[in-house]
């Protein structure tokens, strides 16, 4: 079996290769992509678009049906992880929490009720690992510095690096990051699994809705320009602004989906315990 | 001098490429490839692709590897081959 997989690795390797002789030479200045493509995005892309980050610009703009597709895949890989991993199934055997100041354990039968006041239990089961008050303080402080940052990138989109993937991969992280340092339930208590669930299908309906909100205004699918008519906004900047939604869209459901992926596979589905 | 540091990044990039498939702890390869995305990331913005460094460093280095580590928690930490 192995031997077949190498024999079919180098057949599709030899044939990419071999396909790799029609390209333009690596770096050649009369390659197709730099005498029309390039010099037109350079020159005219933000006069065209209104957007100074040339990168965010093709993204949002020039192929931003591409872009709403990679968003609906994003938004599929969740709603594949969903299907694929949740169980409802509740364990039977109950929980153990072991009280931190006197060391005492509780057992507790009913798998839906949930201790007073948490913040003095810690849950025991077979990945039970002392919780440490450095790294709990450290992402405590972190947090919310994260999450700014997070929402700086996906506003400042147009302007500079970033977008809506990457903050909302950045935002999705901080939910990630307490859910390690703490536990998988005081990140889900602070947004529910129905949430994310709403939040990764509302991106993907925003970025639609504006696409289809330029059809209704009388243009293309996505043609911002359009967006004059119900936003006051002055017509040179009306794209970025378009962009802007969309970055937005886009961010929610990235952030949304993380979330989701993270926390199926950590807790087997079971959204009890993290790691 | 000029240091030529795309060289020296691309020769740790092969290498931990090259560590990431033959170790046999899985939680290494995780790591590791950590480590592979980082350098990546390192050298598409030493190439100027800013943009596409800062996806890099977000998704392939961060959010991944917690992934790929919580995927070796519930699986097998010894590969089979």
């Amino acid at each position: 079996m192995k031997q077949l997989g190498l024999i079919i690795v180098i057949i599709c390797g030899g044939l990419l290769l071999y396909a790799t002789q029609d390209f333009p030479a690596w770096g050649d200045p009369t390659a197709p992509v730099h005498t029309h493509l390039s010099p037109h995005f350079i020159t005219e892309g933000l006069h065209e678009t209104g957007a100074p980050n040339l990168v965010t610009a093709v993204l949002a703009d020039y192929r931003g049906y591409d872009t709403m597709f990679e968003t609906v895949v994003v938004f599929c890989a969740g709603i594949a992880c969903i299907l694929l991993l949740r169980t409802f199934v509740q364990r039977t055997r109950g929980r153990e929490y072991r009280h931190t100041p006197t060391g005492v354990v509780l057992h507790i039968q009913d798998p839906d009720k949930d201790l007073n006041n948490p913040r003095e239990f810690e849950l025991i089961d077979n990945m039970w690992v002392p919780h440490d008050l450095i790294i709990k303080t450290v992402s405590r402080m972190l947090i919310p510095f994260i999450q700014i940052f997070a929402l700086y990138v996906v506003a400042h989109g147009d302007f500079s690096p970033g977008g809506g993937f990457q903050g909302g991969v950045i935002f999705g992280a901080s939910l990630i990051l307490l859910a390690l340092s703490f536990d998988l339930r005081s990140s889900l208590r602070r947004i529910s699994e129905k949430m994310l669930g709403i939040l990764s299908a509302l991106g993907v309906i925003i970025y639609s809705g504006i696409g289809i909100a330029c059809m209704l205004l009388g243009g293309n699918f996505l043609d911002y320009g359009r967006l004059t008519a119900i936003l006051p906004v002055d017509p040179d900047h009306i794209r970025a602004m378009g962009m802007l939604g969309v970055e937005i869209g886009v961010g929610f459901a990235v952030m949304a989906v993380m979330v989701i992926i993270y926390t199926n596979i950590a807790s087997q589905g079971r959204h009890q315990q993290g790691l | 001098m000029h240091w030529p540091i795309d060289l020296i990044i691309l020769t740790l990039v092969i290498f931990c490429a090259i560590a990431a498939i033959s170790v046999k702890d899985l939680l290494s390869t995780a790591i590791l490839f950590g480590a592979y995305s980082f350098m990546m990331c390192l050298l598409w913005a030493n190439m100027g692709a800013v943009d596409v460094a800062f996806t890099e460093a977000s998704v392939g280095a961060g959010v991944s590897s917690v992934f790929v580590i919580a995927a070796v928690f519930r699986t097998t930490r010894r590969t089979k081959d």
